[in-house]
């Protein structure tokens, strides 16, 4: 299951959309939404996605982490709109036959997304301000300079 | 030709717009893409090295020649999770 969705995310859905009797191990990552950055209170922040892309985005991620490991079953979704204080913004839940598999691929996914796909997040803080996420692992461009 | 740039985020704010189509010559590439971008605003200029371009739907690298109907997205630094 690849999605992007308006609401919040029902983590028992993504839970039971991987279940399978094949699995041995589930495992499932929920990224929430932090209370604070720079040093400033961080009220709600908004996600916006070039949706068409991100969703193929998402679906070559599925489909990479499921060519390097063996599992059974994966989904992926994303929040979009307004997200309040602790909310989750994406879950990710990979089924497996093995513990370990399950463990590499579900990180191994959530780092790429992390990456590439085109979701940005604009940070809304309790001093009124509103600021563009900063990026702590900025990629150079080799685009112009390839 | 004639292609459609649609921008994201920071780079959209940048811009003043969400979309547009542009005029480019016949075998104009992400560079001509940029140049007009730096005329709309020249604070596009330091955000060259940070923003990637997707072709399409796809990410792709600068020298690419472009074609009639594309479109180019302009995509500052991701930020999702």
């Amino acid at each position: 299951m690849i999605r992007l969705q308006l609401t919040s995310i029902d983590i028992e859905e993504v839970l039971c959309s991987v279940s399978t009797p094949a699995a041995g191990a589930i495992d499932v990552f929920v990224g929430t939404t932090r209370n604070h950055a720079d040093g400033k209170t961080v009220k709600a922040l908004d996600y916006e996605a070039y949706e068409a892309m991100a969703l193929k985005e998402m679906e070559k991620i599925e489909k990479e982490a499921g060519d390097r490991w063996k599992v059974e079953n994966i989904a992926i979704v994303h929040r979009l709109g307004r997200v309040e204080v602790g909310a989750s913004s994406v879950v990710i839940a990979v089924a497996a036959a093995h513990r370990q598999e399950a463990f590499d691929a579900c990180r191994f996914i959530i780092d790429t997304l992390k990456e590439r796909v085109p979701i940005w997040k604009r940070e809304e803080f309790s001093d009124g301000s509103i600021e563009w996420s900063r990026h702590k692992h900025e990629q150079r461009n080799r685009q112009f300079h390839p | 030709m004639k292609i459609r740039v649609r921008l994201f985020a920071s780079a959209r704010e940048l811009a003043g717009f969400e979309t547009r189509e542009l005029e480019l010559p016949a075998d104009g590439t992400l560079e001509d893409v940029w140049r007009q971008l730096e005329s709309v605003n020249p604070a596009f200029e330091r955000w060259k090295e940070s923003t990637r371009f997707a072709v399409n739907q796809e990410y792709v690298r600068g020298g690419l020649r472009l074609r009639d109907g594309d479109e180019v997205a302009v995509l500052p630094p991701v930020s999702g999770g």
